[in-house]
């Protein structure tokens, strides 16, 4: 155990828990992919990278580097799919929403 | 010190499970599935190091493939059909 | 040779998740590369020619490190909105031009905008991108087109064209 993948699982830890408050209080489900995406995806990213300091070019850091990018990729298409697929699905967009330019290919 | 991490993680999974129970729209329960499978792989990783079973890494990154193609799944179910609920 | 390319990739991409050395591993590992090679190999991989380009990898770990450092500071941007009690945000979609041209450097903008400060790609029409914003800061195209896509356009367009 070294200090510096400790600080990297608080990190990561912290940075799901400010994802799963955010999922909870924001007011809509664009919002709420907002913070869960971003904040969720880094705090994960950041408990492999933790993985990889503690233990090295092992077959398991290896393995933790390589997922990485995995989990990059596929939560932002993962993500980009959901936003998608619920305005197409006609979910309204929250009251105080300022603009919205994706309306008029809707139609 | 992993134990505590381990405990958070899986109380924020419930954090998780609540918005499943209470979203308003179909689409809020999915957010929150995906969510949870995030989260999945980061449970995995505390696992690992707190059994010494380090077979869950591949655990890992099997779950993030599967909660990829369930997602992907449902918003092809979301694009295609109306919901109104 | 484009097969070729394929074949490299995807054996370096299995001996990296297996990571062990023995016969009967890299056997399996030949023929799972040879089976995604002859599925994939037309339909991925139209040019295969920027990979064997040193410059184009130097521009990618500049890219890479840009992006992380992105990526921390959206973090604490939407860490910030979550936790304020008055919540600050303000949320909007807005339509931004880009001026790429090859599908998979498109692919890696929207990827990106989707990591940085409070922006989703929504959808993308030929290339124009449907962007929703937590925190739209104003009105002006010119203004978030730069906000938003400045940084990342010119670096993709030395990596991916």
């Amino acid at each position: 155990m070294n200090s510096i993948s400790i600080i990297l699982y608080i990190v990561g830890a912290a940075f799901d828990l400010f994802g799963c408050l955010g999922l909870l209080r924001l007011p809509d489900v664009y919002n709420r992919l907002q913070s869960a995406t971003k904040s969720v995806t880094l705090g994960t990213c950041s408990i492999l990278l933790g993985l990889f300091i503690q233990y090295g070019f092992s077959a398991t850091g290896i393995k933790a580097l390589i997922a990485i990018p995995l989990l990059f990729f596929t939560s932002t298409v993962a993500a980009h799919a959901l936003i998608r697929g619920s305005y197409k699905a006609g979910i309204d967009l929250w009251d105080k929403t300022v603009v919205d330019h994706y309306k008029e290919q809707n139609k | 010190m992993i134990d505590i991490l381990l405990y958070i993680l899986m109380g924020l999974s419930f954090l998780c499970f609540l918005r499943v129970i209470m979203g308003p729209s179909v689409a809020d329960r999915m957010v929150a599935i995906d969510i949870f499978g995030i989260l999945v792989v980061g449970i995995c990783v505390f696992l690992a190091i707190k059994t010494q079973r380090l077979f869950l890494i591949d655990v890992a990154i099997a779950w993030i493939l599967i909660s990829f193609i369930g997602t992907i799944t449902l918003a092809k179910y979301l694009t295609r059909k109306k919901l109104d609920e | 040779m484009k097969q070729i390319t394929l074949f490299i990739i995807m054996f370096l991409l299995w001996m990296g998740f297996s990571f062990s050395l023995e016969v009967a591993n890299i056997i399996a590992g030949i023929f799972a590369a040879l089976l995604t090679t002859i599925i994939f190999s037309n339909r991925f991989l139209t040019s295969w020619q920027k990979f064997y380009n040193p410059l184009r990898y130097f521009w990618l770990i500049i890219y890479i490190v840009i992006f992380v450092w992105e990526c921390i500071k959206a973090n604490f941007d939407v860490a910030y909105r979550v936790l304020s009690p008055k919540m600050p945000i303000k949320p909007g979609i807005v339509k931004v031009h880009s001026s790429l041209k090859t599908d998979i450097a498109r692919v890696i903008l929207a990827n990106s905008i989707t990591m940085t400060p409070g922006t989703i790609t929504v959808d993308i029409i030929d290339s124009d991108l449907y962007i929703h914003w937590i925190y739209v800061k104003s009105d002006d195209p010119e203004y978030y087109t730069k906000k938003i896509i400045g940084r990342f356009e010119t670096l993709l367009k030395r990596i991916f064209e």
